[in-house]
């Protein structure tokens, strides 16, 4: 009965992730497709779309430009999400809830709303819209989930690690240098490689902030009105998947080694 | 607390102090700023700082905002139901039936199509189901249709489709942590004072996953309703939602007082919905407080 109703399930789980994962196939089948339309019957093999990608100086500039961003949000917000995390799980302080209520909220505010007051807010305060707002914006964003991740690698850490340091003569700041910066290592690497990931998606913030600088995400985004420039996008896609993937794979290595490290038994996923 | 706890406070502050300064300046202080554009007065290339509450009535009288704003709430209400129905079994079999050793790759494998391109993915869904797309094209190749089925893009239903798959893990792993937190023997329990499989899921299980449940309609509600890509991409611009008209009185018109209003009135509504939905569960929500 219990492995019935067991295997029930899992027919029904690997249904529910062939269609989470039906349209991510179809990105390398059509990359590769030589044809430019996205259609069936497949019409042969090319490298073609790779070729036009590598040569397109406006995708390089997104690129360049993207890859800047990320790399800037997921150190501010990473940086700021360890004061937050140590705060949260180290003290008990009046207003901790309301404050850290605050911090949290882009994770449950729709992103058009965040992107409209900053719009608002930046303009009138006459800072020219660049690349420099949307990292801005995008540092918000990251905070919450590397908070998030930070929060669980501050709180496994055992508070008698720390008074031993004080005890054997170390300094505050050195005590965290020493001894809990270490431990909580994998946890600041998993949180950078998650802020990194989100900032390189977020497409509204950077569409609202970013003046006339093409990121990626815009840049796809203006492409998908033009039929031609399809398959282009689709070895575009294509690339971005695999370093979807490779970095999730490092942040899930990470987060794993952080949990083997401070002893716990892993719970799973980044929750 | 040996350090007693004014200090504790002090020490906290200080170190959370950096994150919220941060948070304030960006985030509170623009959020106030557009509740306060949504009472000015636009005096087209500047705002005129004159108390008016011209932009909320002219938001709600606007038949159109209505229209979109009553949509836009049946989209995300539909993606909702859809998407916590249909993850409920997988976050059970998670908690459940998998072995714990297994369970951190499974999660793994169900968040890897969230984090890859969202953009992209909901143009696949374009591509998929387009006049030219993938499932007409394939129907055609294999002689099942001769002309290509219209019914499939550029629609309600369509938009549902896309929202769904894309929050699909939004739902899961809620439901999935409050599954993880139920003590085994309570089940074991139920299962001795002679109730069948069925009704100790319906009597002991289902209630103490719902904080799970209610954490994942928000989760997945809240967001939806202020989705832009999917209903530009998938609605061919024809079946705009919020956070379109939002985009079009703040950029493309450039009314920002009017622009702000649209924002603050849908932003009131998803937060009174919220807390009606939150209310209607306290019941469940008591339970593991």
């Amino acid at each position: 009965m219990t492995r019935l109703r067991g295997s029930g399930l899992r027919v029904y789980t690997l249904l529910y992730l062939a269609f989470l994962y039906a349209p991510i196939i179809l990105l390398p089948i059509f990359a590769f497709n030589n044809a430019t339309v996205i259609a069936f019957p497949l019409q042969g093999f090319t490298t073609n779309w790779f070729v036009q990608m590598a040569e397109n100086p406006t995708l390089r500039q997104a690129l360049l430009n993207s890859l800047l961003i990320a790399v800037s949000a997921s150190v501010l917000a990473t940086c700021l999400g360890i004061f937050a995390a140590r705060a949260s799980t180290r003290f008990d302080f009046r207003g901790k809830g309301p404050v850290m209520g605050l911090i949290m909220l882009p994770l449950v505010l729709p992103e058009i709303i965040v992107a409209v007051s900053l719009l608002v807010v930046l303009l009138a305060a006459g800072v020219g819209l660049s690349i420099f707002t949307v990292i801005l914006g995008h540092t918000l964003i990251c905070m919450p989930y590397a908070v998030a991740i930070l929060s669980t690698a501050f709180s496994s850490l055992d508070k008698s690690l720390e008074e031993a340091a004080y005890d054997l003569g170390e300094t505050k700041w050195s005590a965290f240098r020493l001894v809990i910066l270490p431990l909580v290592m994998p946890g600041i690497v998993s949180a950078l490689l998650m802020s990194f990931t989100i900032s390189l998606d977020e497409f509204i913030i950077a569409f609202f902030l970013a003046g006339n600088q093409p990121t990626l995400p815009t840049y796809i985004f203006s492409q998908l009105r033009f039929p031609k420039s399809i398959p282009m996008i689709m070895a575009l896609g294509t690339l971005l998947v695999l370093m979807s993937i490779l970095l999730l794979t490092l942040a899930e290595y990470f987060r794993r080694r952080g949990v083997a490290r401070t002893g716990q038994t892993d719970t799973g996923g980044f929750i | 607390m040996a350090t007693g706890n004014g200090t504790e406070t002090g020490q906290g502050l200080r170190l959370i102090a950096p994150p919220l300064l941060y948070a304030i300046l960006l985030l509170a202080v623009p959020l106030l700023t557009i509740l306060a554009y949504s009472f000015f007065k636009d005096g087209y290339l500047t705002i005129v700082r004159e108390f008016t509450l011209e932009n909320y009535l002219a938001t709600w009288a606007d038949p159109i905002f209505r229209t979109i704003l009553v949509r836009s709430l049946m989209v995300a209400a539909m993606v909702t139901a859809v998407t916590v129905l249909m993850a409920f079994p997988v976050a059970y079999f998670l908690s459940f039936v998998v072995a714990p050793e297994r369970k951190a790759l499974w999660i793994f494998l169900i968040t890897i199509p969230f984090w890859t391109s969202y953009l992209v993915r909901v143009f696949l869904w374009k591509v998929i189901l387009g006049f030219n797309g993938v499932i007409n094209s394939g129907l055609k190749a294999n002689g099942l249709i001769d002309e290509p089925l219209k019914f499939l893009l550029y629609n309600t239903g369509s938009i549902v489709m896309t929202l769904s798959h894309s929050y699909a893990p939004f739902a899961i792993l809620p439901i999935y942590v409050a599954l993880e937190k139920i003590d085994r023997s309570l089940l074991e329990a139920g299962r001795d004072l002679g109730e069948s499989r069925l009704m100790t899921f319906w009597r002991v299980t289902l209630p103490l996953a719902m904080p799970g449940v209610v954490a994942a309609v928000l989760i997945v509600f809240i967001p939806t309703i202020g989705d832009y890509v999917t209903p530009t991409v998938i609605g061919g611009g024809k079946i705009p939602m919020v956070a379109n008209l939002i985009q079009a009185q703040m950029l493309d018109i450039d009314n920002k007082p009017l622009g702000s209003a649209v924002a603050i009135s849908a932003m009131a509504v998803v937060t009174a919905l919220s807390l009606a939905f939150l209310f209607l569960n306290r019941r469940f929500l008591k339970v593991r407080a």
